[in-house]
């Protein structure tokens, strides 16, 4: 069994920024990857919105310069699949098709995959000219003709990517005429591109073909009439589903399976963050992915320095430890720290004492219930041994003290 | 492995005796590649079993002949029939329990 600092599960551009940056602040970090890295954007040939690079660069090309640049900081890789995870407490346990490692903390990156129409043929005419990877197979459809599904602006970029090799590109589109979800830059190029032809107010129904796509039946939603279009190929480009179902009762998911973060990429479970795709978020891009990845390893930073610091001078210590809770803005917290001081300075033979600001850190506060301040808990063999809450006293310490 | 284009299609998978496997690829495709050292380290442990790609960028219409248009594929052939087909979203687990279920 290995034990690392920091593993991230997933290589695309969320966690290979969260490997740049943790590797950099010299955390032993592991990246676990059950494919290739770069994940989805390695899959787009378009890559023309990440700051810096428009002229030319691709998915693969982008993805590649993120793996060498974790790797530059020594950043390590293993190719694999995590099959279970045991979240909770300090020392993470991640078990995989392989083997077995352990992390203080776990960055969550698994991203997501294309969602599937489910309808009929789509499953049994997948590689037979049913896609989800414009890259991947848009050669086979040199000058023939595809209908492309979704108008999002992967779809219709996508669809433009496909004009250079197919004859005629059909996008059907779920709205009216005219109206579509990608942005203006990305519309106005579909439109003013002759292979690319719309279909609107429509849906497909059914993909046929016998044992290679032949045709698709469109329903338009306005008159409830269906057509046949014949046809070579269809692309899908309909959204994404989390990876996540290896996931579930291990941390919170939304209903739709993403997972919801704080700002700081934090999960519902201490020391697990979630980055890129697979997190609930606004805006699913490269430089977003990124962004999350290096806000996650910080904070993966400084929780792992924060745990070790408690364990080192509370849960760790053989002599009894007076912890206490305060906040710079809680008045009656920060009246009674002279109290506490002074009564822990008069006892120092007998116990420390360790404040928690809880303005900074709140994890602590909310693993030992605090909700009331000032608190003040006797630690014993890293056992909860007693309490005082509210207003401090020096009888009242004195006696928590006595009980020792 | 061995790499085909349509000289040798014909004569090392469709009138091959025994087991092809024939991985179906393409420099653009991510995937296919993420499979390729899994398929060269299968292709090691079964010696019985013929291992061959086919770059469909160069070999289209062959590919789309075998009814592939979609990657990463992989077909397999027993005596020249086609007697296994994996596509899209497959892992390399996945090809070797298939192979070990028609070499048994």
């Amino acid at each position: 069994m290995s034990s690392y600092d920091v593993i991230i599960i997933g290589g695309g551009p969320g966690g290979l920024a969260a490997g740049i940056y943790a590797a950099r602040a010299k955390l032993s970090t592991l990246i676990i990857e059950k494919s290739r890295v770069g994940g989805q954007a390695a899959t787009t040939e378009e890559m023309e919105n990440y700051p810096g690079f428009f002229q030319g660069t691709t998915g693969p090309q982008l993805t590649q310069a993120m793996y060498e640049h974790a790797r530059h900081f020594g950043c390590q890789f293993c190719k694999d699949e995590v099959v279970d995870l045991e979240l909770e407490g300090w020392e993470k346990v991640i078990v995989t098709k392989q083997g077995r490692y352990t992390a203080k903390a776990v960055i969550i990156a698994t991203g997501a995959e294309p969602r599937t129409l489910g309808v009929k043929g789509e499953a049994e005419l997948k590689g037979k000219g049913v896609s989800y990877c414009a890259t991947c197979d848009a050669d086979f459809f040199e000058d023939l003709e595809v209908v492309v599904v979704g108008n999002g602006d992967a779809a219709i970029e996508e669809a433009i990517y496909l004009t250079r090799f197919a004859a005629k590109v059909t996008i059907v589109v779920i709205h009216d005429e005219g109206v579509l979800d990608a942005t203006k830059i990305i519309q106005e190029r579909a439109f003013a591109n002759e292979k690319i032809h719309f279909v609107w107010n429509s849906v497909l129904e059914e993909i046929k073909g016998d044992g290679i796509v032949q045709a698709v039946a469109i329903k338009n939603l306005k008159t409830g009439a269906v057509t046949e279009l014949a046809t070579d190929g269809v692309f899908i480009f309909v959204g994404t589903v989390p990876r996540t179902e290896f996931l579930r009762g291990k941390l919170d998911l939304d209903e739709r399976g993403y997972i919801p973060t704080t700002e700081l990429m934090e999960t519902s479970v201490d020391g697990v963050y979630a980055v890129g795709d697979v997190r609930q978020k606004f805006l699913r891009q490269v430089v977003t992915a990124a962004a999350d990845g290096a806000i996650a390893a910080v904070a993966a930073e400084k929780y792992i320095h924060e745990e070790e610091n408690f364990r080192k001078e509370v849960l760790e210590k053989t002599k009894p430890v007076a912890l206490m809770f305060w906040s710079p803005f809680h008045k009656e917290s920060l009246a009674a720290v002279p109290v506490v001081e002074e009564v822990a300075a008069a006892n120092a033979a007998k116990l420390d004492l360790v404040k928690i600001d809880t303005y900074r850190n709140q994890r602590i506060a909310r693993r030992y219930g605090v909700e009331e301040m000032p608190a003040l808990l006797l630690v014993k063999g890293g056992e909860v041994a007693g309490a005082v809450t509210g207003p401090m006293s020096r009888d009242s310490l004195e006696d928590l003290i006595k009980s020792i | 492995m061995l790499e085909l284009d349509k000289e040798n299609f014909a004569a090392e998978v469709l009138e091959a005796q025994g087991l092809v496997l024939v991985d179906f690829w393409s420099p653009k495709c991510e995937p296919c590649k993420a499979l390729l050292p899994g398929l060269e380290e299968l292709a090691g442990r079964y010696p019985a079993v013929k291992f061959a790609k086919l770059n469909i960028l160069e070999n289209r219409r062959l590919a789309i002949g075998q009814r592939v248009m979609g990657l990463p594929t992989i077909l397999i052939y027993r005596d020249g029939e086609k007697v296994a087909e994996l596509s899209q979203d497959f892992q390399i687990e996945d090809v070797e329990a298939k192979l070990k279920e028609l070499s048994a």
